[in-house]
C-alpha cells in the first residue's frame, strides 16, 4: 500500500525497456503507484508538462514534483524509501562507483549497438555484432569480479546495476529473432548467462518485462511506421 | 588531510573533465598527487587503471581506480563527507544529476558539433545549443548558482561550459550568443570562474584556445580522449 498522502505516479509504456528500470525498484520497495501508458506515437500533455527538456518516458511524479531520466528515478526511488524493501544501491563508495561506471558504459554502448543490429543496413550488422559481443566479455569479467560469487551483479539480490543491464539485455532475445544472429552465447558468456536467467526470472522483474515476442511486435511496428514511402 | 599517496590522480591540463574533479577535490581539502599524461603515448599506469575506456580522468584512492568524471565527483562526495557537493534532499539531488547528464550528453554533443562542423551542420548545432542554454537560463532563474548561494556537484558538472565553451567558440569561430540572449548563465559563468577554488584551478586561456585550434586542424569528428 502508498502510505498515507503519497501519490506516485509513472508515465511508461509497457514495452519500453527504460520504463521497466523503475518499475523493478518500485516493485523492490513494495511501492504503490499509477503506471500511466503512454501512447508511443503521441505524447500526453502531462509528459511534455513533467519532462520539457528530453520529453520522454519514463518520468516519476512524487507528490506532484517530476523525476526524470530512468536511472536517476531509480536512485530517487532508493534514497526515499529508505526503509522499504532491500537498498538498490550498494553501501560501499567503490563498489556504488562501480554500478554507476558499468551503468553508464551499458548506457553508452547498447542501445545504438541495438539499433544498428535491428536498423536498416545489412553491412554494419557484423561490426556491431562484434562489439556487442565484446562488450559481453567485459561485463561477463565485470560480474567475476565484483559479485563475489554471488549470482547477481548487487550480490544476493538485484541492485542497480542489475536493472540497468536488464533492460538492455531484455532486448538481447528479441534483437537476435529481428536480425537473426546470435549475441547471448552461454558458451562464451555463462556467468552472465546464469545471471540473465535469474535476473528474468526474479519476482520483481517477471511480470515487468515485456516478453520478447511484445518486443519482436513492437520494433515491427515502429519500424514500418518510419519507413520511407516508395519513390 | 589525506595523505598524498593514497589519492592520486591522473589527467591531462587541458580537459575540462580532468578539472571538474580537480575542483571537487579542492573543495573538499583533498590533498592529491596529479599525474600529467600525454594522451598521445599514454602511460602504462593508465592504461592498466583504465583499461575500458583508456582515457582521463582516472582516480585512484588507495589503489582502486575510479573513471567517468561524473562518477568520480559521487566517489569524492560519499568518500570524504566535509563540504558536501550533492544536497540531502533525494528530489535535488535527481535534480542535479539530471542537469549534469545534460550538460554532459546532449550540450557536449552539440558544442562537439558546433566545434568540429561546418556550413549548415555547424549551424545547426548552435541553435541546438542555444535551445539547451535556454533551458539552463531557466533553471538559474532566481539563484546565484545551480546548487544554491555556493557552488556544488551541478555547478561542477556545468562548469566546463563556463570557460571551455568560450575557448571553443574561439578555436573554432563560432559565437553561442549567451552573452546576449541568456543573462542568467552569463551571469553565472563569470560568478563561477571568480570562485577561488576555480579561478585558481584554470588552464591558460590561450594556451588552451591554442591547443583546440591544432585538435580542430587535426581533423574532423575525432573523439576527444577525455570524459
Amino acid at each position: 500500500m502508498a502510505d498515507l498522502g503519497e501519490e506516485v505516479k509513472l508515465i511508461g509504456s509497457s514495452n519500453s525497456l527504460f520504463s521497466s528500470r523503475p518499475r523493478v525498484a518500485l516493485k523492490l520497495k513494495g511501492v504503490d503507484y499509477d503506471f500511466l501508458q503512454e501512447k508511443w506515437w503521441q505524447k500526453s500533455d502531462l509528459l511534455l508538462e513533467s519532462n520539457p527538456v528530453y520529453k520522454k518516458i519514463p518520468v516519476l511524479i512524487h507528490n506532484n514534483k517530476p523525476v526524470c531520466e530512468s536511472m536517476i528515478i531509480v536512485e530517487y526511488i532508493d534514497e526515499t524509501w529508505t526503509s522499504k524493501g532491500p537498498s538498490i544501491l550498494p553501501s560501499d563508495p567503490y563498489d556504488r562507483a562501480m554500478a554507476r561506471f558499468w551503468t553508464a558504459y551499458s548506457d553508452d554502448k547498447f542501445p545504438s549497438l541495438l539499433r544498428v543490429l535491428t536498423g536498416p543496413v545489412p553491412g554494419e550488422i557484423p561490426e556491431a555484432r562484434e562489439q556487442f559481443v565484446a562488450s559481453l566479455q567485459l561485463l561477463e569479467a565485470a560480474l567475476e569480479k565484483c559479485n563475489k560469487g554471488k549470482i547477481f551483479f548487487g550480490g544476493d539480490d538485484i541492485g542497480y546495476l542489475d536493472i540497468a543491464l536488464g533492460s538492455h539485455f531484455g532486448w538481447i532475445e528479441a534483437t537476435e529473432k529481428l536480425a537473426g544472429i546470435r549475441l547471448l552465447e552461454k558458451e562464451k558468456v555463462p556467468r552472465l548467462a546464469e545471471w540473465c536467467e535469474h535476473y528474468f526470472g526474479h519476482p520483481a522483474v517477471k511480470d515487468i518485462m515485456p516478453m520478447t515476442e511484445e518486443l519482436v511486435a513492437f520494433a515491427t511496428e515502429v519500424k514500418s511506421s518510419f519507413s520511407a514511402p516508395a519513390k | 588531510m589525506v595523505a598524498s599517496a593514497a589519492v592520486r590522480l591522473f589527467g591531462m591540463w587541458a580537459s575540462p573533465a580532468v578539472r571538474r574533479v580537480e575542483w571537487a577535490l579542492k573543495l573538499k581539502g583533498i590533498e592529491y598527487e596529479y599525474i600529467e599524461e600525454d594522451l598521445s603515448n599514454k602511460s602504462s599506469s593508465l592504461l592498466e587503471f583504465n583499461p575500458i575506456n583508456k582515457q582521463v580522468p582516472v582516480l585512484v584512492h588507495n589503489g582502486n581506480p575510479i573513471v567517468e568524471s561524473l562518477v568520480i565527483l559521487e566517489y569524492i562526495d560519499e568518500t570524504w563527507k566535509d563540504n558536501p557537493i550533492l544536497p540531502v534532499d533525494p528530489l535535488e539531488r535527481s535534480k542535479a544529476r539530471f542537469w549534469a547528464t545534460f550538460v554532459d550528453v546532449k550540450c557536449r554533443e552539440e558544442s562537439r558539433k558546433a566545434f568540429f562542423m561546418e556550413g549548415e551542420e555547424k549551424e545547426k548545432a548552435i541553435e541546438n545549443l542555444q535551445v539547451q542554454l535556454k533551458a539552463l537560463d531557466e533553471e538559474l532563474e532566481g539563484k546565484k548558482f545551480f546548487s544554491g548561494d555556493h557552488i556544488g556537484y551541478t555547478d561542477l558538472a556545468v562548469g566546463w561550459m563556463a570557460f571551455w565553451l568560450g575557448v571553443g567558440e574561439e578555436a573554432a569561430g563560432f559565437k553561442a550568443n549567451y552573452d546576449l540572449k541568456f543573462p542568467n548563465f552569463s551571469r553565472w559563468m563569470k560568478d563561477f570562474l571568480a570562485e577561488p577554488v576555480i579561478k585558481d584551478n584554470l588552464p591558460p586561456r590561450e594556451k588552451t584556445v591554442e591547443f583546440f585550434r591544432s585538435f580542430k586542424q587535426l581533423g574532423s569528428c575525432t573523439k576527444v580522449n577525455q570524459k
